[in-house]
């Protein structure tokens, strides 16, 4: 039985050469753009949660501050909610870290420029949750009589958070994944209708077979079946391209430059059988979802 | 024709007509109106009896097709009932209507045969689609195949045979199941007189094996020659049923009168 059904759908297939290898073409399209979309998103948000996780604060301190004040200023720190830790940098270790991100630890230029070390000691602060960064914030610098914020100690010189680079990338993420997503929304719907016009195409190909199906007692599903499997084909064959096309880019562009892209290599990304599974799936559902919606039209008995 | 009647045999030996069980067909004021409110039966009151033959007369227009459609169930009642063996084919559920066709054979006058399939795979196909085991079907489709004469065309497509042999792969499709009821919409209004003998000869033939066939037709000869039951319809309103009747009621042919004089004589 399984046999007759796909004899028909495979018949049909090669009758209607043309539109059936449009809507191969639109599955595949639309799949190698979901593809592509799918590890990036995730990606994406994968950079994005390292990111505001990484929010904290850092409270500079004033050079001139002395060893009482700032080690007052820390207990102050550590008694204000939702402070996790505290670090405290000196301006020693402030200039140790600058010069490992240079990469220039014993460069002599550097030495030289930076001999009178200009930044200043801080203590950096751990919060419990990224959102309650503004809270501690203000905590540090409450308003005072005259509405102006003042901050707790003397000893600070400033207070930063990184709250501003964070906004920037969600907003930039966002952005790359409205687009994306808007753009695989139409071609989804492009390959559902596609699939759903070829379909159609072939029940009229075949409308006396469907009529003599009918008239000798054929159920409705028996009529069907052959049209479901054509679609299903359709959407395998147009995954499984779009899946070696994403394997032969894979393996000849992202491999050898993942090293130098941290977001290709971000470990948190899709992997990739999991990937062609999802694909595959959605390539399937994609034209059966074309086919159902021409088959409910078109073979009400 | 000779072979013909040796393989088709009342089946069970069951007498041609079998009065005293349920009709196999039962229209009681059946009324079919078509959406726009074109009115195709009005109406229709009548019984077919099992292993009966009957033609159904009248011109264009009158309801013939409509009443062979509704049979099948391709357009429903608006009023009325219409039982095929003893169900009520107005209350059945969508889902039985492929089993309800399954039991009704159909013969078109222009034969809807598939061209792209031989005539063993034409009538293969009907199986096929009912979900007939294939060794079901190896063995019914010769043997019904050389039952209306073609089994030296098995492997012809329907385009290399002539318009009655086409016809005879269309009764072959329609009876290769024994349907107890076998419905034939103008079987021979694309045929020539004499292909037309040989198409009726089959249908009585099929006929006599116990199943009740139902003829539309406008073939005056066929109806006059064959001499059974006739009803004719007009505007949708059965006009005339008449056992052993003629095409016409005002038949004036020499035909008509003699053959008028011997049935008051009681020869048939």
């Amino acid at each position: 039985m399984r046999i007759f059904f796909l004899r028909e759908a495979l018949r049909a297939l090669k009758r209607n050469a043309a539109p059936s290898l449009a809507a191969f073409a639109t599955v595949l399209i639309t799949t190698l753009v979901l593809g592509v979309f799918i590890p990036v998103v995730r990606a994406a948000t994968a950079k994005t949660n390292e990111v505001r996780n990484k929010i904290e604060l850092e409270v500079f301190i004033q050079d001139s501050a002395n060893k009482a004040q700032i080690a007052e200023l820390g207990n102050m720190i550590r008694n204000i909610n939702h402070v996790q830790s505290t670090q405290f940098i000196s301006k020693a270790q402030a200039l140790q870290i600058l010069k490992q991100r240079l990469g220039t630890k014993n460069d002599p230029i550097t030495e030289g420029l930076l001999k009178s070390n200009p930044l200043p000691a801080s203590y950096r602060i751990h919060l419990d949750d990224p959102g309650n960064v503004s809270l501690v914030k203000s905590s540090l610098a409450p308003r005072g009589s005259d509405g102006k914020p003042r901050y707790i100690s003397p000893a600070i010189n400033d207070v930063k958070d990184r709250e501003d680079d964070t906004k920037k990338i969600l907003s930039a993420t966002s952005t790359i994944k409205l687009l994306l997503a808007a753009l695989a929304t139409l071609l989804v719907l492009a390959s559902i209708l596609l699939v759903a016009n070829t379909i159609r195409l072939s029940i009229f190909a075949r409308r006396r077979e469907v009529e003599v199906m009918r008239l000798v007692g054929a159920t409705n599903w028996f009529i069907r079946w052959p049209f479901v499997i054509e679609g299903l084909v359709v959407g395998f064959f147009g995954a499984a391209a779009a899946v070696a096309l994403l394997w032969i880019a894979k393996v000849t562009i992202v491999d050898p430059w993942s090293h130098r892209f941290a977001l290709i290599a971000a470990p948190r990304t899709i992997s990739f059988t999991l990937l062609v599974f999802l694909l595959m799936a959605a390539g399937m559902a994609v034209s059966a979802l074309g086919s159902g919606l021409t088959l409910r039209r078109f073979l009400r008995v | 024709m000779g072979p013909i009647d040796e393989t088709i045999k009342p089946r069970n030996g069951r007498p041609a007509v079998a009065h005293g069980q349920a009709p196999v067909v039962q229209l009681r004021d059946a009324t079919v109106v078509y959406p726009g409110g074109n009115v195709g039966l009005d109406g229709v009151s009548l019984a077919v009896e099992r292993g009966e033959f009957a033609f159904l007369v009248g011109a264009t227009g009158c309801g013939k097709s409509t009443f062979i459609r509704l049979l099948m169930r391709e357009v429903e009642p608006a009023r009325g009932e219409v039982l095929v063996a003893g169900r009520d084919i107005a209350k059945m559920s969508r889902k039985r209507v492929p089993k309800l066709r399954r039991n009704i054979g159909v013969v078109f006058q222009d034969f809807k045969l598939l061209p792209n399939r031989t005539v063993y795979d034409n009538v293969a196909y009907s199986l096929q689609v009912i979900g007939e085991s294939r060794s079901s079907i190896r063995a019914k489709v010769p043997e019904i195949l050389r039952l209306v004469g073609l089994s030296t065309k098995l492997h012809d497509y329907p385009d290399e045979l002539s318009g009655g042999e086409q016809q005879r792969v269309s009764l072959a499709r329609a009876f290769v199941n024994h349907p107890p009821l076998l419905l034939a919409d103008e079987p021979t209004g694309n045929l020539d007189p004499e292909t037309s003998i040989g198409i009726m000869q089959l249908l009585y033939r099929i006929n006599r094996t116990g199943t009740t066939v139902l003829v539309a037709t406008h073939d005056s000869e066929m109806v006059d020659k064959m001499r059974r039951r006739v009803i004719e319809l007009r505007q949708g309103r059965v006009v005339r049923d008449q056992r052993g009747g003629f095409y016409r009621t005002d038949g004036t042919t020499e035909f008509h009168l003699t053959a008028r004089e011997q049935q008051a004589n009681g020869a048939r």
